[in-house]
């Protein structure tokens, strides 16, 4: 408490930290986002809700903010699962560690349009999934996994690359979260004889809070954005929002609802970062006794 | 972990990455924040620019830039860009009035919805190449319904059915298969089908796949004799029951595939419908193996759609004398002859066919002409006129596919709610209706 | 899949243990076997893709059209990926990558970093306000930026320039540079950078000294996630450029429409500098965990 009210006498040094980037993204950013803003309530006739009632009158729009949402609610807690798991592995030090971090690391150099190429490859009709199951005699054909007629089918491939796609983010942010945390509270816990769950639940994950908050909000808002690679693999049967916002900027030559969609993208993924900067708050008391 | 012991291994580091990136600035600098030229034009003052949506693959962009150097004696920068961005420059640069690029290539759905400002007015130009031959469809295109022409017809391409020769077998007894009937059609594709055990036929149904040019160009022409004033007729509820009864025996992986010749040569399906630029990498090394046929024809004739390339100069931009010079040479026979031999996209202007076409595109040329020559052919436009909103007429038609075909949803009542989003459409757009449907001037087209 | 945290003291097996009680190194010894295990499994499943891209960049068009297809290279064929690499403007456009992705990677955490420092360290009214206006240009598909993004680059005179690039990119880069930093900045111990201070550092000093080094993991991520967007980023670059084009813009651009060989050797050419980044960057991240991870 001491220590907050120091630094808020102190008031100038973090504004003078903070003014490079706020100038920075203002500079390049205002105007532009102020005109994209603009362009959603723009008629010919001054302000008009009609790029609204068009945009909600599209019945493709709310199959792309239910799939928007399924999605990111499935992706998202497996990538934390899977990626904090990956960092445990990474911390008992296996052997070849680095090689396997590395490799784990990898999917964040492919680009969308590579990994929506890739995916594609392997789940296609004659792709390497059913390859490899014909080769190993379990079918006799392949199975259609991208049948338009299997919604499960088709979901759980985009969920599959998905989760392939971006685990890496939250691995790298979790890693490198890692790293600052001392060990001598683990080794303490230890000494103590507290079971690994324990420790992790109790001294681990409370320890990796700022990072595990930064990976959530970066990576709902990455999900939301995701589309290329769903787009790959299902065609025109899985919409996504951001995909729509493509569709109505660049297909149908219409940036006014393509704004306004792509603003429902900022609104949604802003409710989120509230919440999670909220929830997952770190109380300045725990702040300040470290 | 003490404290002073950190900072010594971590500053040679830090050392260390800062040295890397360092380098950067430097780089930055060096170039004087400009770049390295990348156009492959050689730089330079008075190199035009002239920006494409067409000829993207490495290869096609490869010898079409052989192909400029050779018509044309001035550096051209040949720059490709996607729909999207392509649009976006040109208009952020008429905006800015700072314009850049001399030159624009694309189909004409990349340039109508330019026409609303954006570009110079060709007219002159274009009247001046008159005598080059250009069919009255494409002048018409190219006003874009206006009575000004905004483009120079460039190339053309259509889209034509690809099968490999051993799905003759399947072909029905009597049929011609470069003279087929939309029966005959469904009929040899059951019978490829019902022998090899699944689906032999391919669509163009990914996302962007040309499925809506096969409803507009070729099934509602063919079925209806119309596209627009007949969409919701009776006609055109036996047209989508029929296409129904064909993608049963369609592969369902059609719906993510953009271009049949991947499928077709990965041997997943064996027949199938497309652009002709999106089928003639199938053939491959064996093109003895594949035949290339007129798309069928219906009961109101053989419906098809012509595809045009245009070039078109952007509203005020620099050197626009030379540019005319360079849009001349590109209309020069010889050159388009060339443009057809490498790249497969058709003359616009008369011209002699190269006899020493590569065997891919030979087959191609072969079933084009049948198309085009045949007795009951009845030429469909892509939507003209309906500029900016010209995605919109497109959405309509894969939005219809999706959910007649897909959802099997009720047709009569699709269509009705389909027709009246048309409708809306054509009256804020205030267009008369265009081939195959009968044009009235002034006259906004109606939806039937 | 449980991961048992295993102490580095006890890992060292070479070393001659009492004869008396096996159970406890058997134990270990399964855990050692089941890590590795779970390991495999996972690196099976980050990397099968990638390697499934470069095989397929290496066959010959013949091969990727087969089936069943082999998981094994067979047809082997540098075909595509030559008549890729050599097509006109590639060389320049990955050199203006390189320097785009580099010229980021330095303005991002010049402007960054000491935002990341300030939200990790300062109670301040706004800072949650100031995080959600960073993530906006994060949040808002930049699409829709185009028309006036493009704009404001013309008008200012620095349309068609790699200068144009490394700007957007960058303010696309902030919003991750000033979050994660921000995050390893946190768990740098404060009693450390005060004791520094008691100790006669300046807090310029104590930050150069203690937190700095510390946060290098977290600048090290950051670098990486910057230098792999700036790769990757097509839109921008594609329409804030014409002659001056970075890789993605020049060649990720061109293979929508290429044949599938040619997309697996662009997707994979592509891919390349951007693997060896993160190899190099590796270490940075790794940096606390000692040798074994080298």
């Amino acid at each position: 408490m001491t220590a907050a009210r120091v630094e808020r006498r102190r008031l100038p040094l973090p504004f003078l930290l903070l003014l490079p980037s706020a100038v920075f993204m203002l500079l390049l950013f205002g105007w532009p986002l102020f005109m994209g803003l603009l362009e959603a309530f723009r008629g010919p006739d001054g302000f008009t809700t009609a790029h609204w009632e068009r945009m909600a009158g599209e019945p493709r729009f709310w199959e792309a903010v239910r799939n928007t949402l399924l999605l990111t609610a499935v992706v998202i807690p497996i990538q934390f699962v899977l990626a904090l798991t990956m960092a445990m592995l990474l911390q008992a030090k296996p052997r070849g560690a680095g090689f396997y971090f590395y490799v784990w690391a990898v999917p964040l150099a492919i680009s969308d349009l590579a990994a929506g190429l890739v995916w594609l490859a392997i789940f296609t009709d004659l792709g390497y999934l059913n390859s490899t199951l014909v080769n190993l005699g379990f079918v006799e054909q392949g199975i259609a996994w991208l049948n338009y007629q299997n919604p499960l089918s088709l979901f759980m491939t985009v969920v599959v690359a998905e989760v392939w796609r971006a685990t890496s983010l939250v691995l790298i942010i979790v890693v490198a979260g890692m790293q600052a945390i001392p060990k001598d509270y683990d080794e303490a816990a230890q000494v103590f004889g507290a079971s690994f769950w324990k420790r992790l639940w109790h001294v681990t994950l409370p320890l990796l809070r700022p990072s595990l908050q930064v990976a959530l909000i970066l990576r709902t808002i990455l999900a939301f954005e995701a589309f290329a690679v769903a787009q790959a693999l299902t065609g025109r049967n899985f919409p996504l929002l951001v995909g729509e916002t493509y569709e109505w900027s660049v297909g149908l030559q219409n940036p006014a609802v393509a704004s306004a969609v792509a603003l429902v993208v900022l609104g949604m993924s802003m409710v989120v970062a509230v919440i999670y900067l909220r929830a997952l708050r770190q109380p300045d008391s725990v702040r300040d006794a470290r | 972990m003490s404290a002073d012991h950190i900072p010594g291994i971590s500053r040679r580091q830090a050392l260390r990455l800062g040295l890397a990136l360092g380098v950067a600035g430097p780089l930055a600098a060096a170039c004087g924040g400009g770049g390295f030229s990348t156009s492959g034009g050689g730089g330079g003052d008075g190199q035009l620019t002239f920006m494409s949506t067409q000829f993207t693959p490495v290869e096609e962009k490869e010898r079409f830039r052989k192909i400029l150097a050779d018509a044309f004696p001035g550096p051209v920068n040949y720059v490709t860009n996607e729909p999207g961005p392509f649009a976006t420059q040109v208009r952020s640069q008429v905006s800015a009035g700072r314009v850049e690029i001399n030159l624009l290539g694309g189909i004409h759905g990349d340039l109508a919805p330019l026409a609303d400002g954006q570009l110079e007015d060709l007219t002159d130009l274009v009247g001046e190449l008159s005598g080059k031959g250009y069919a009255e469809d494409f002048l018409q295109l190219a006003r874009a319904g206006t009575d000004r022409t905004w483009y120079v017809p460039w190339a053309q391409a259509t889209y034509v059915l690809a099968a490999k020769k051993s799905t003759l077998e399947y072909l029905p007894s009597g049929a011609d298969v470069n003279d087929l009937t939309y029966d005959q059609f469904l009929s040899w594709a059951q019978a490829a089908a019902q022998a090899s055990g699944a689906p032999q036929l391919g669509l163009p149904a990914g996302p962007k796949g040309l499925l809506h040019r096969f409803l507009q160009g070729y099934l509602y022409p063919s079925f209806t004799g119309r596209q627009v004033t007949a969409f919701r007729s009776d006609e055109a509820v036996t047209m989508w029951e029929y296409l129904k009864e064909l993608w049963a025996v369609t592969a369902p992986s059609s719906t993510n595939v953009d271009f049949m010749q991947e499928p077709l040569a990965a041997g997943q399906v064996t027949m199938a419908w497309d652009h002709v630029a999106r089928l003639v990498n199938a053939p491959g090394d064996a093109p003895d193996e594949w035949i290339m046929v007129p798309a069928p024809k219906g009961p109101e004739g053989r419906g098809y759609m012509a595809v045009l390339l245009g070039l078109a100069i952007p509203k005020g931009a620099p050197d626009q004398d030379r540019t005319k010079e360079l849009i001349k040479a590109l209309s020069d026979a010889r050159t388009q002859a060339e443009v057809l031999r490498q790249n497969a996209f058709f003359p616009t202007v008369e011209g002699d066919v190269p006899s020493d076409l590569p065997p891919a595109i030979q087959l191609e040329a072969d079933a084009v002409a049948a198309q085009a020559g045949s007795a009951d052919a009845l030429v469909a436009l892509p939507p003209v006129g309906l500029g900016t909103r010209d995605g919109e007429m497109s959405k309509i038609f894969k939005d219809s596919f999706t959910a007649i075909v897909l959802q099997n949803q009720d047709i009569r009542a699709t269509l009705d709610a389909q027709g009246a989003i048309m409708q809306t459409l054509l009256d804020d757009a205030k267009v008369p209706c265009w081939a195959p449907d009968e044009v009235k001037a002034g006259e906004t087209c109606k939806v039937g | 899949m449980s991961a048992p945290a295993v102490t580095p003291s006890t890992v060292d097996t070479s070393v001659a243990l009492p004869p008396v009680d096996r159970a406890p190194l058997r134990r270990l010894r399964r855990r050692r076997v089941l890590l590795q295990a779970a390991c495999v499994l996972v690196t099976l499943f980050m990397g099968l893709p990638v390697y499934l891209i470069a095989l397929a960049a290496f066959s010959s068009r013949a091969t990727l059209n087969e089936f069943p297809k082999s998981l094994l290279p067979t047809g082997f064929s540098v075909d595509t990926l030559s008549s890729f690499l050599s097509s006109s403007g590639v060389v320049a456009a990955f050199l203006n990558s390189v320097v785009v992705g580099l010229a980021t990677l330095v303005l991002a955490l010049l402007i960054g970093a000491p935002a990341g420092y300030a939200v990790a360290r300062f109670a301040f009214r706004g800072r949650d306000t100031y995080q959600l206006m960073l993530l906006i240009t994060r949040a808002l598909p930049i699409v829709v930026l185009s028309v006036p993004l493009a704009q404001l680059f013309l008008t200012a005179g620095l349309y068609d320039s790699i200068l144009a690039v490394t700007l957007v990119h960058s303010a696309l880069a902030l919003p991750t540079t000033v979050l994660i930093t921000a995050s390893v900045f946190v768990s740098v111990p404060r009693d450390l950078e005060e004791a520094a201070q008691v100790f006669g550092c300046t807090r310029a000093q104590a930050f150069r000294r203690i937190v700095a080094p510390m946060a290098l993991p977290g600048i090290a991520a950051a670098s990486i996630f910057t230098f792999v967007l700036s790769w990757n980023e097509v839109l921008a670059a594609a329409i804030l450029t014409l002659n001056n084009r970075t890789l993605p813009a020049q060649v990720l651009t061109s293979l929508a429409d290429s044949p599938i060989a040619y997309r697996f050797a662009g997707g994979f050419a592509l891919v390349l500098p951007a693997l060896l980044f993160i190899l190099l960057m590796r270490r940075y991240l790794l940096n606390m965990w000692g040798s074994t991870l080298r």
